[in-house]
């Protein structure tokens, strides 16, 4: 059973993403994370203003447990399931990384430079997260879900529309690590 | 009962995007950069047996727990709002590492700083919601 405080391979991976979605359509549910994001709006009272936010929240419940649930088994992820976090990256990726500045590539979870909460709240740094977070909740509801909902559940289920959606996450990304990368870090 | 199936389904999504390092900025970069196959397999697989799944669950008519018919909301038609949405979505997620479900994976795990990237990404909905009837769909 020592596998399990290992990082977990992509085929472990994936099946039990598989099995996420098909535990949620036998409770006759749609798998998508964004949604909540919608939802929040509405917990915050958005639906006064906004006619997008007018929506019944309650019934959006199950998905907010579902959110709950993520939060908790990150918890238990780093505190039971894990003897040491640091994410084994082609050695490709690691040079590529440091020369942009990340040093913390090939020994920590996510780059300290950005997340260490001591670097976060410089100006640089915060504006990077929060210019993140608005492109992730402004698109994903532009495109009508995110990688769950479109790249998993609309794919799974042969969708046009997702596949679209897909290669457009595809050209940003490619934009962002290619283009604007090497102009923000160095 | 069956709020704490959705929590307990919740929770294995969670840890697995924790464990399988879907969650890791690290990793995204790497796929962006076509680097390691390790989150291709990851949705690949995913997405395989979905599709397979799905279908059986079409032909053989299959019944949700409730013995109601498996409905799978189709999307809308259309092209610019997935074009242009996703492009959008796609920068962020390269840009912060984590998409909507994996930045509340990292949350329990204890990195406070997604919590920025969280919140802001409610503040984006709440954008989209303003201006939506002036973008293209």
């Amino acid at each position: 059973m020592n596998w399990i405080f290992e990082p977990w391979p992509w085929y472990v991976a994936g099946p039990l993403i598989a099995l996420v979605m098909f535990s949620l359509l036998m409770a006759d549910k749609n798998f998508g994370m964004s949604s909540n994001l919608r939802t929040l709006c509405a917990i915050c009272g958005a639906g006064k203003s906004v006619d997008f936010f007018k929506i019944d929240w309650k019934a959006q419940q199950w998905n907010l447990l579902v959110l709950i649930g993520t939060v908790i088994g990150g918890y238990i992820g780093l505190h039971f399931l894990s003897n040491d976090t640091v994410v084994y990256l082609n050695p490709r990726t690691v040079t590529e990384l440091k020369a942009l500045g990340f040093q913390s590539a090939g020994s920590s979870y996510l780059p300290t430079e950005l997340f260490e909460t001591s670097n976060s709240f410089d100006v640089k740094n915060f504006s990077i997260l929060a210019i993140g977070g608005l492109l992730i909740g402004f698109g994903t509801r532009y495109a009508g879900g995110c990688t769950s909902g479109h790249a998993i559940s609309g794919l799974s289920n042969l969708q046009l529309p997702s596949l679209v959606a897909v290669i457009g996450f595809f050209i940003g990304g490619l934009i962002m690590v290619n283009v604007i990368f090497p102009l923000i870090f160095s | 009962m069956k709020n704490l199936i959705f929590l307990l389904i919740g929770v294995i999504f969670g840890i697995t995007m924790f464990k399988s390092e879907a969650a890791s900025w690290f990793r995204i970069y790497e796929m962006f950069q076509f680097q390691s196959f390790h989150m291709y397999g990851i949705i690949g697989s995913a997405l395989l047996i979905g599709a397979v799944g799905i279908q059986v669950i079409k032909r053989l008519d299959l019944k949700s727990f409730s013995g109601e018919t498996i409905e799978l909301a189709p999307k809308t038609k259309g092209f610019n709002r997935y074009m242009f949405g996703g492009i959008i979505f796609g920068l962020g997620w390269a840009l912060v590492g984590a998409c909507p479900g994996p930045m509340f994976s990292l949350l329990g795990a204890g990195f406070g700083s997604i919590a920025v990237v969280i919140l802001f990404s409610v503040l984006g909905t709440l954008v989209y919601g303003m201006v939506m009837k002036k973008l293209p769909h």
